[in-house]
């Protein structure tokens, strides 16, 4: 065990700190929440400034035209432009995470060529269109057909919680090619542009009041079968490789935030004398013990990945289960510090945070999935309801 | 950046574990309980001789030369197999007290602050801190001889909970001005690290026990492991365990105070609560004698009472957050 970084990891880290110097003032002010063209705007622009400075894809691999980063590089890249403030993934998540992963993994060298550039260079913006009203945490069991007609496949039906719809250049969209089959192998990858006629985006209202996603509805949408990533029927292994992806350093930002987060609220709790209350106080302490050892886990788990060849493994899961419950007592502990009317005003950054969090035990994969995936493949217990 | 162990530590580690398996596999185990906790010195002697106690000193004073990383897989290890025994503070004490290093003295510690005393009964030594304002690391007691006599005949013996653990209330002088001020710091922060890794070892053997009755016990017609209400507990278990887990190891890596708080209190609630859903898994046998998880639960509890309270750790660590430290710059705290 040795947790000091290499020399050529710290010398990365600080060509990586210098740069960050360099550029981050540079930066446009932040676009309001609510205008997606602006913010897709702002996001590819630091995406195309990553990408100038050859940090865009650092942990793809070279040839599909990232720069082969070790994990733990990434996790210096990820820990660093948190400590820096630098703009979030944002827009360009899917395609980054998502989308792009899956390309470099399993599409055809043509495929490769079309789609990858375009997302590294922040020049087109991915969304995803997996789940459906009934198939959320069921995902194999979606409907959404797509029937072959000649070269295209004709697809109908309708997705949701799907982010950066109205904004997005293409869709990665999970549809049923078999309806025979079982409900895991009838299911197909299709690369939709979101151009294409028959589309129809409603952006969703979040309780946070905000429109963070959209339903899509799809009516004989013709998507080329020349855009299918795999085989057909293999999309659900296509989409398990995609998911494994989200459940690896995906949080490393967010930790980092979240123990920036906790250092503001000790500093306002000191400056409104709610400090002074040991109940809080100690509730804080514990926080700061959360967030180091997710910290020490994502270390644990980056080390175990680069030592298996860079895929994540299912150990996310636990991360994920803790760190999603952890993040949301983070904000309940928050109110307790802005205390008062404080705690109920939009206008305070925690008050909004508090909103948002609820998702965090729902969204990629919920709480109960994840205790399902940890109890049945890593403990070995039996499958069953 | 390297977080995963080395083949060396892992040898280490399988060795203890091999080694306990031999020495005190789990019919010793249930011997020690039925003769209440006292202390078998051959057993002790064993443990000396496999390093257990020297193995931190460095090898010109006859000790194995290794880290506080490697005695964390070790005492891991015996939290794993509810090893009895003062193993703390002998380890603590190998270099400071003459037989400690092998295996030939048992040594306990006093912490004060109305704290239970363990161990006392057979002991050649206790350690105490050395009055108010105890600067990190300096004038730690040793008392032995007709002192220890005193301080024993002083002791009161309490039935107690743990019967794996002899207790004694402490009273008197040597309950002093409290825990926090009352013991060195260096040996205080390795104490609650070690405690720590005990603890983790205990959360891992019960998420091990949990998870081997739900795959084998049958109700309805089914494994109990099949049933949701039943793998998320395990899943909550291990959810526990590895955040703790890491927290322990790099606490061990690098030994910062506000580290081995947070190692602390989260392996002591991972011990604690493991053992407690284990407990509830195994419905109404795990509430028998028989049954290993009293026994675990029990020492969790007071291992979590020891070294470093909750109390203490959060306190510690709300005391890291922010630009004003009061409870680092003094001689309070951990130090």
């Amino acid at each position: 065990m040795d947790l000091a970084y290499t020399e050529a990891e710290e010398e990365f880290r600080g060509r990586l700190r210098e740069w960050l110097a360099g550029v981050l003032p540079s930066l446009p002010p932040k676009p309001s929440p609510d205008d997606w063209p602006a913010r897709r705007a702002y996001d590819t622009t630091w995406q195309r400034m990553l990408y100038d400075a050859g940090y865009a894809g650092l942990h793809w691999p070279e040839d599909a035209g990232g720069r082969g980063a070790t994990p733990t590089q990434h996790l210096i890249f990820l820990e660093e432009t948190e400590r820096a403030g630098a703009p979030y993934v944002g827009a360009n998540f899917v395609g980054l995470l998502h989308a792009g992963p899956t390309v470099a993994a399993e599409g055809t060298a043509e495929q490769r060529a079309r789609w990858l550039p375009p997302v590294l260079r922040g020049d087109e913006i991915w969304c995803q269109g997996f789940s459906e009203p009934d198939a959320g945490s069921d995902l194999a069991a979606l409907r959404t057909r797509a029937v072959r007609d000649g070269d295209d496949y004709v697809v109908s039906g309708s997705k949701i919680w799907t982010s950066h719809a109205e904004v997005a250049d293409w869709c990665e969209l999970l549809v049923r090619t078999d309806p025979e089959a079982p409900k895991h192998r009838g299911i197909s990858w299709l690369a939709m542009p979101m151009d294409a006629p028959g589309i129809t985006v409603r952006p969703l209202r979040t309780l946070a009041g905000s429109t963070e996603f959209a339903e899509v509805f799809l009516d004989e949408v013709r998507v080329p079968v020349r855009n299918r990533v795999g085989a057909e029927n293999d999309g659900w292994r296509v989409t398990m490789v995609t998911l494994s992806f989200e459940r690896g350093t995906a949080f490393v930002g967010e930790v980092v935030a979240c123990r920036r987060t906790l250092e503001a609220l000790a500093a306002e709790a000191r400056r409104n004398g709610r400090w002074d209350d040991p109940v809080l106080r100690r509730r804080l302490g514990r926080l700061n013990a959360e967030f180091r050892a997710l910290w020490r886990l994502t270390q644990a788990n980056v080390s175990e990945s680069e030592r298996t060849g860079g895929v994540p493994g299912i150990g996310g899961s636990v991360f994920k289960l803790r760190y999603s419950g952890v993040r949301q007592d983070l904000y309940e502990a928050a109110a307790e510090v802005l205390g008062g009317v404080d705690a109920f005003d939009l206008d305070r950054e925690w008050t909004l945070d508090r909103l948002s969090s609820l998702s965090y035990t729902i969204a990629a994969g919920t709480s109960q999935i994840q205790r399902n995936i940890v109890a049945e493949r890593i403990l070995g217990l039996p499958k069953g309801r | 950046m390297d977080f995963q162990l080395s083949d060396d530590q892992r040898a280490l580690r399988s060795g203890m574990r091999d080694l306990l398996g031999a020495v005190f596999d789990r019919d010793r185990m249930r011997a020690a309980v039925e003769r209440g906790g006292a202390l078998d010195r051959s057993l002790w002697r064993e443990l000396g001789a496999a390093g257990f106690f020297a193995l931190r000193l460095p090898e010109e004073a006859g000790g194995v030369g290794l880290g506080l990383p490697e005695a964390v897989l070790l005492f891991e290890e015996a939290g794993r197999a509810l090893l009895p025994g003062p193993l703390v503070a002998t380890h603590l004490a190998a270099g400071l007290v003459k037989g400690a290093a092998e295996g030939e003295a048992v040594v306990t510690a006093a912490e004060g602050g109305g704290r239970p005393v363990a161990d006392l009964g057979g002991a050649d030594a206790v350690l105490v801190g050395g009055g108010a304002g105890v600067v990190e690391g300096e004038r730690l007691e040793v008392l032995t001889g007709e002192v220890l006599e005193a301080f024993v005949a002083g002791a009161v013996p309490v039935r107690s909970m743990d019967p794996l653990t002899p207790l004694h209330r402490v009273e008197g002088r040597w309950e002093g001005a409290g825990a926090s001020e009352a013991y060195p710091g260096a040996l205080r922060r390795e104490g609650a690290l070690l405690s720590a890794a005990e603890q983790l070892g205990s959360a891992t053997r019960t998420t091990e026990m949990a998870v081997q009755h739900a795959g084998s016990r049958e109700q309805f017609g089914s494994l109990i492991g099949s049933f949701q209400a039943v793998k998320h507990l395990c899943a909550d278990m291990l959810a526990r365990t590895e955040p703790a887990r890491s927290a322990v190891y790099a606490a061990a890596v690098t030994g910062d105070p506000v580290e081995i708080a947070a190692a602390k209190l989260l392996a002591d609630e991972a011990a604690v609560r493991n053992a407690r859903d284990c407990l509830q898994i195994h419905g109404g046998m795990g509430f028998t004698w028989e049954a290993d998880v009293h026994l675990h639960l029990k020492r969790a509890w007071l291992r979590a009472a020891r070294w470093l309270t909750a109390a203490e750790a959060e306190e510690l660590l709300a005391a890291d957050l922010g630009p004003v430290r009061p409870l680092y710059s003094g001689s309070a705290a951990l130090g």
